[in-house]
């Protein structure tokens, strides 16, 4: 700060930039601080309070988290930095900092008696701006203003730089100071970034105890516009300025954004610690717990929205897999989408997963190959491995073997086998292929009107669940269960050997999928089916581990509907199979299905969307295009369909062997999955074909 | 006249209160909040604290009755008793808690019945110093104010 240090000498610099705020801060600032104390221990609470009006703080205090969220929302603007203790008992603190964080974006301060390194690193990584030990003593309160200068300060920073930065800085400065309204910075912010330095100084805004950033309100709506804004560019590449243009909301600036996504990198990175690390990918989404993102994805109660988020597997990716597949469609074996990376698919299925357009994408086989292979990849590199085991799941879910395609191994988490198998380490996997996936081709053709979620997935379901019989079903045809299989279109089938995306079978998909998860022929037929069979596997155990977010659960429901009706299983486009899982949930697995059906319907959205972000929409779309969402779907449904187990972990090998064993033991019916004699093919083909053709 | 023998014999107790390891450093920061305004500030809140743990003590002490012992709620409890009983400065007390705290993380469930005793024999001890003390205090009028130990 370049004050001069003094609490006065703020405030004289400050007035002469025009930045003073229009609520302007006290001349004796720091006197006149707002302050917001929470804590549940009276003692404290009443220390804490006399201790900061000593400091000439004005001070409000609370005994409960609830409380202090509702007096921070009924007065957006009327503090400015909150002191919270971490142990409370109707709301953990750390839960605490995180909602301010994003709805008020105010400098918080946790407090504690416990001063253990974990606890204390907790706070540095919810965000808190400080960490104080208790007994809080007079001199470490003294002090807490420096965080609400820097904190402006650093808002001003960014909207210096992003301003221009010619002489429209000072302007800048002055409007943005008013209301912190873009448009008058956007032109600005090209130029600024090198400025920065140079707009420091200047600006550096002495005033910037002084200066009151008018805050942004980030209303669900506008979060919602944000996570898919950040979907639809992928977590690794969204910058502020491109989701800023995206979002295209007026009056908001970069900064704002900025200063958002940070939080919302946080918020993701929680969520995926759960998560398994192996694959890292995961890390983010993984573990799609938060609260706060929930109206997003709330679509398909799976939080796509954190999974999208999260989610290294961009709804691109479920679309690209499916597309894949659905290229391939015909062929053999449509990519069973990887549900691995159910997770990651949801994160970035983004509500904006429409699975009709995945159908579409289904129908490009040239997609496929990116599902597999190259997965396309919003997702950051670490989830590109992912996603390029999406692909590999894929192609390992469906072929057995996993494939090679992507070094990725993480990604064939998908195991079709076990759920347990997958535990977390192949969920990310399995979950980063999901997303890279889709990214490229969003829409795996879910043509199916029954997802049959035939690669990989259908694996797993049968494996898991139960769905075992579906797979076995000779005709795989949609899967009985509501069979939203998905058929990943796995239309690689040249591709992806056998690429049955572990989409998250739905239960459904054991239908259909039967043949294509059985990768080793996947290519063949994988018409429909497509390696759902692994893909069950890999969903239940990316249910299973799904950190819960995974609210799969609708997204399987609203398979049911899908168009799948049942031909899909050919093709499966690998979005649709997911779906098709969640096609299952109808019946089979209780909670899968659920899940199944969360995730076809995001995965069908994504399908649509080529975005990852239409997970909510997955329901919806799911009939219409499961396609490249699959992926998505994947991710959720397979959260729900087995019992989320799909998602989190689909280890390849466990997929594969899932697979094989379905493929075993249904094969005799069907042709081993293989997809090659699909059998879907006759009849469900065509259906499937129908299906995807008039997806798209 | 009445005043001095009376504010001496308060800065007698408090000495030994210090130096008996009673009460610590953070006492005096409650010390330094009293002012005109709030003249009794200190006993205000020592009172308040009195009142509140009260409650933890008694459900500690439930805890401790239901066998087997479930260590990580004795441990929350006894969390939560030491935060408050640090912020007044209660050293003795503070101790104890700590102990208690490093016996329910061992498991150590007879470890934790004895220093349990132990502390609430601390505890109730300090409150009748305490009390005593205020009452001087009280008497010898509000125009002092505590000074650092030195």
């Amino acid at each position: 700060m370049n004050s001069s240090g003094g609490k006065g000498s703020m405030s004289t610099a400050s007035s002469s930039a025009a930045w003073k705020a229009v609520d302007s801060v006290p001349d004796q600032f720091p006197a006149g601080l707002r302050v917001l104390v929470v804590d549940d221990d009276p003692t404290c609470l009443i220390i804490l309070e006399k201790m900061l009006r000593t400091c000439s703080y004005e001070v409000t205090k609370c005994n409960r988290a609830e409380t202090a969220l509702a007096i921070l929302r009924e007065n957006k603007n009327g503090f400015d930095i909150v002191i919270s203790d971490v142990h409370m008992p109707d709301m953990d603190g750390f839960k605490l900092l995180e909602h301010i964080g994003l709805e008020m974006d105010l400098p918080v301060i946790m407090m504690s008696a416990d001063d253990g390194k974990h606890v204390v690193m907790k706070g540095v990584t919810h965000g808190a701006c400080d960490y104080l030990i208790k007994p809080v003593r007079m001199e470490a309160l003294k002090n807490i203003w420096q965080h609400v200068i820097r904190k402006r300060k650093n808002g001003w920073k960014e909207l210096e730089q992003s301003g221009s930065v010619e002489e429209g800085d000072r302007q800048q400065k002055q409007s943005e100071d008013a209301e912190y309204s873009s448009s008058a910075n956007e032109g600005n912010w090209k130029s600024s970034k090198k400025r920065k330095d140079d707009d420091d100084e200047t600006e550096d805004r002495d005033d910037t105890s002084t200066l009151k950033k008018p805050r942004v309100v980030w209303s669900v709506e506008l979060h919602q516009q944000f996570v898919a804004a950040v979907n639809q560019l992928g977590i690794d590449k969204a910058v502020p300025k491109k989701i800023l243009e995206l979002m295209n909301v007026p009056g908001l600036t970069r900064e704002n954004v900025a200063s958002h996504l940070q939080k919302y990198r946080l918020y993701l990175r929680r969520l995926s610690g759960v998560s398994p690390h192996a694959n890292n990918l995961n890390n983010s989404f993984m573990n799609p717990q938060d609260e706060t993102f929930g109206p997003l994805s709330s679509v398909n109660g799976l939080d796509l929205q954190a999974l999208a988020a999260g989610g290294q597997l961009p709804a691109q990716c479920l679309a690209t897999l499916q597309a894949a597949a659905l290229g391939r469609s015909n062929a053999k074996s449509s990519i069973p989408m990887p549900l691995v990376d159910q997770r990651n698919i949801f994160s970035f299925e983004n509500p904006k997963l429409r699975f009709g357009e995945g159908q579409q994408q289904l129908m490009n086989n040239n997609k496929q190959v990116n599902l597999l292979h190259g997965i396309p990849t919003t997702m950051e590199p670490k989830q590109l491995t992912t996603s390029q085991s999406i692909g590999n799941i894929n192609m390992q879910v469906a072929s057995h073997g996993v494939q090679s395609s992507q070094n990725n191994s993480s990604l064939i988490n998908m195991q079709v086998a076990p759920h347990g198998v997958q535990s977390s380490q192949n969920n990310s996997a399995l979950m980063q292929m999901g997303q890279p996936q889709f990214a490229h081709a969003p829409r795996l053709p879910l043509s199916l009107g029954q997802p049959i979620i035939s690669n990989g997935v259908a694996a797993n379901v049968s494996t898991q669940n139960g769905i075992r019989e579906n797979i076995r079903a000779p005709g795989y045809n949609p899967v009985p269960q509501t069979s939203s299989m998905l058929n990943f279109p796995m239309n690689h089938a040249s591709e992806l050997p056998g690429n049955s995306f572990p989409l998250g079978s739905t239960p459904g998909m054991s239908g259909c999928i039967s043949k294509g998860t059985f990768q080793e022929d996947f290519n063949s037929e994988i018409k429909g089916s497509v390696g759902f069979m692994p893909s069950y596997d890999i969903f239940n155990d990316l249910n299973q581990h799904k950190p819960q977010s995974w609210e799969l659960q609708n997204v399987g429901m609203t398979f049911d509907d899908s168009r799948h009706s049942n031909s899909l299983q050919g093709n499966l486009d690998l979005s649709q199979s997911v779906l098709v899982q969640q096609g299952f949930s109808s019946g089979q697995m209780s909670g899968q299905n659920r899940n199944a059906a969360l995730v076809s319907k995001a995965m069908l959205s994504a399908g649509d969307s080529t975005e990852p972000g239409n997970p909510l929409n997955a329901s919806q779309h799911l009939n219409s295009l499961p396609v490249d969402n699959t992926i998505r779907v994947k991710t959720e449904s397979v959260a729900d369909v087995t019992d989320n187990l799909f998602i989190d972990h689909f280890g390849q090998e466990d997929l594969m062997s899932a697979l094989l064993k379905q493929h075993q033991g249904i094969a005799p019916a069907e042709n081993e999955f293989d997809f090659d004699g699909y059998s879907l093919d006759n009849i469900q083909q065509d259906q499937i074909n129908g299906i995807i053709r008039t997806d798209e | 006249m009445e005043r001095n023998p009376l504010r001496r014999q308060l800065q007698i107790m408090r000495k030994s209160l210090f130096d008996q390891g009673y009460l610590d450093e953070q006492f005096v920061q409650l010390e330094e909040l009293q002012d005109e305004s709030n003249p009794n500030f200190v006993e205000e809140v020592v009172t308040l604290y009195y009142r509140d743990s009260a409650r933890l003590i008694l459900n500690i002490e439930q805890a401790l009755e239901r066998k087997p012992y479930n260590f990580h709620k004795l441990d929350a409890y006894m969390h939560q008793f030491k935060g408050s009983s640090s912020s007044i400065g209660a050293k003795k007390v503070k101790a104890e808690s700590t102990l208690f705290r490093e016996y329910c993380k061992s498991g150590n469930g007879e470890g934790c019945m004895r220093c349990f005793q132990q502390l609430k024999k601390e505890y109730t001890t300090l409150r009748k110093k305490l009390e005593a003390y205020f009452q001087v205090a009280r008497q010898a009028g509000p125009m002092e104010t505590a000074c650092r130990p030195k």
